[in-house]
């Protein structure tokens, strides 16, 4: 269970997140919406660790951020950053193999080979294993980074856009892979989508911003409207129902 | 299921440690023993010996420092030298000295000094680095370059005034050992260097691991579990001391570290700092000695051999900002 109380983030003069308060539900697929600059990447940083808020807590597992071991943390929840860059030459495996430093510190044990065996195949990428980084496309290396993250088996994985860039084939099997992790392995995924549409298909809850601050929560079908998305995107967005789903059209 | 690849791929980097030993070993030796005769025995091996470990130093303190300060910057292209660490020695020694009005010899060569220089850098360095690195500055690689060059500048600039400001016929007796160089070993602190790069070494072994980590940036680091503040500022530190132990012996050299990284990168294509500290290290003793007695042996001492190395690298360097426009 993460709850967030009271956080704020201010870059200079502005404030970039006002006074957020709620708990995120957990074994579901999260999707975090709004447009450009509304906050939704700096609360994800904050819940990871990753920039420290001007003010408030962040509680995972009813313990504060402050109170947890770095590496004890490392094995409960991991974030998925937007730039995955290094200038090192690794190979896919070798990357993959870092999921596991929270778990062996560096030290590969049995059970670690196990689990980057299992990611390599869940993610489809096991050819790719030996290839360098740099050789492979920015969908093939998202993917790879991907399998990090499933190697590390933390209960909560956070996404920050992982689909920028990427093509629809590429973004779909993406959000598949998401969705089979939510539902067989009991992971809860919180990720950041533009395209209101895979959220639409693939999110069981949605929790949306608007200029840093949180304007609603709520399982998708209550949010997928177009007077919510109109108070979110400030646009109107038409919705027709789609085999069972929502298809959100807001191209004119 | 097939089983996982790296097992082989790590293998292949072992016979590089034997060939580098051995062949620092024989131009160790090349350089102590080639063109002795019975009468220059003892002269020779007296002025011979002291460099030869020295070179070994700074070799490893250049290399080892280089490797970990690029992987804390996330950016290959900067080495401790070229951000201007060097000449901050050399200023902040030049300060104490002034401060301290001791313009003995025996006090710039006291272990004393020394410390009290070692604990200003290594205050200063990181200083400079937080402030550098802080925002959203520290991603771009121009900016930091260049504010690490002016602030190398810089500092040569306000030794070079500091200097002035002692007494002419004083800095005249002091100039001859104030300035360490390849061709001047600073013989007096060797031991002292020695035990500050011992001890920096101790320290950095325990973090090899969480270094590995920290190759992927720093975001992917804390997502793993490294405590990314502490062990950034833990290396700095170290490599302010690996920095300041190896200007002290032979004076600054600004693109030695970009040239042994390189190599030893090429030669180690791997992640893991357990084998890239010590092979930088190995790439570091060997280029020097070899550089040593090429500029002694066969150029007569007619070209330094800082300025070889300052040549090369900086070409070098000019080739590596080419390049990452196309990154």
């Amino acid at each position: 269970m993460i709850e967030v109380r009271g956080i704020s983030k201010r870059y200079r003069e502005e404030l970039v997140l006002r006074d957020i308060t709620t708990a995120l539900p957990t074994g579901k697929m999260v999707a975090f919406i709004g447009g450009n600059g509304a906050g939704k990447s700096t609360m994800l940083n904050i819940i990871c660790r990753l920039i420290e808020p001007t003010g408030g807590t962040v509680r995972v597992d009813g313990r504060e951020l402050k109170e947890w071991p770095s590496r004890e943390l490392a094995r409960v929840l991991t974030i998925l950053g937007q730039s995955l860059h290094t200038p090192a030459r690794l190979t896919v495996e070798e990357l993959v193999a870092f999921g596991r430093f929270p778990h062996s510190g560096g030290r590969l044990t049995e059970a670690d080979r196990r689990k980057i065996r299992e990611a390599l195949d869940f993610t489809g990428i096991w050819d790719l294993r030996a290839r360098f980084l740099d050789e492979l496309s920015g969908g093939q290396r998202q993917m790879a980074y991907i399998a990090m993250a499933i190697a590390q088996d933390t209960r909560y994985i956070f996404l920050d856009e992982p689909l920028n860039n990427l093509d629809m084939s590429r973004a779909v099997r993406i959000m598949k892979l998401l969705g089979r992790l939510v539902r067989e392995r009991e992971k809860t995924i919180y990720i950041v989508i533009h395209d209101i549409n895979f959220v639409s298909f693939y999110a069981d809850y949605v929790v949306a911003l608007r200029k840093g601050v949180l304007c609603r929560q709520g399982p998708a079908e209550e949010m997928i409207r177009p007077e919510v998305l109109r108070a979110v995107y400030d646009m109107d967005i038409a919705i027709e129902p789609y085999g069972g789903k929502q298809f959100c059209v807001y191209y004119e | 299921m097939p089983d996982l690849s790296g097992h082989e791929r790590g293998r292949r980097f072992l016979p590089v440690f034997p060939t580098l030993c051995l062949l620092a070993a024989v131009l160790a030796l090349v350089y102590l023993f080639q063109g002795i005769t019975a009468e220059t025995w003892d002269y020779s091996l007296h002025r011979r010996v002291p460099i030869v470990i020295a070179l070994a130093l700074v070799g490893t303190a250049v290399g080892v420092s280089s490797v970990v300060f690029q992987t804390i910057t996330a950016n290959y292209i900067l080495t401790p030298s070229v951000m201007g660490l060097d000449n901050l020695y050399v200023f902040l020694q030049t300060l104490v000295l002034c401060l301290a009005g001791g313009s003995q010899l025996a006090v710039m060569h006291s272990p004393l000094y020394f410390m009290m220089s070692l604990l200003l850098m290594v205050f200063v360095s990181t200083g400079i680095f937080f402030y550098m690195f802080r925002g959203q500055n520290g991603g771009n690689v121009y900016f930091v370059v260049l504010v690490g060059m002016i602030f190398g500048v810089a500092f040569g600039g306000l030794s070079n005034f500091m200097q002035v400001l002692i007494d002419p016929s004083e800095f005249a007796v002091l100039e001859g050992r104030l300035f360490a160089s390849f061709n001047r070993v600073n013989e007096e602190l060797l031991l002292a260097a020695f035990l500050v790069i011992l001890a920096a070494l101790a320290c950095l072994a325990f973090d090899l691991r969480n270094l590995d980590a920290l190759t992927l940036g720093r975001s992917a680091a804390i997502a793993l579990g490294v405590n990314y503040k502490w062990l950034v500022l833990r290396s700095l530190v170290i490599v302010a001391l690996l920095s300041s132990a190896s200007t002290v012996l032979v004076g600054p050299v600004t693109f030695l570290g970009i040239l042994i990284v390189s190599i030893a990168r090429a030669l180690l294509p791997t992640y893991r700092h357990a084998a890239l500290l010590p092979g930088a290290a190995l790439v570091g003793m060997c280029s020097l000695t070899f550089g040593m007695l090429f500029t002694e042996r066969w150029l007569n001492f007619s070209v330094p051999l800082s300025v070889i190395v300052n040549f090369a690298g900086g070409i070098y360097f000019i080739y590596l900002i080419m390049r990452i426009k196309r990154i």
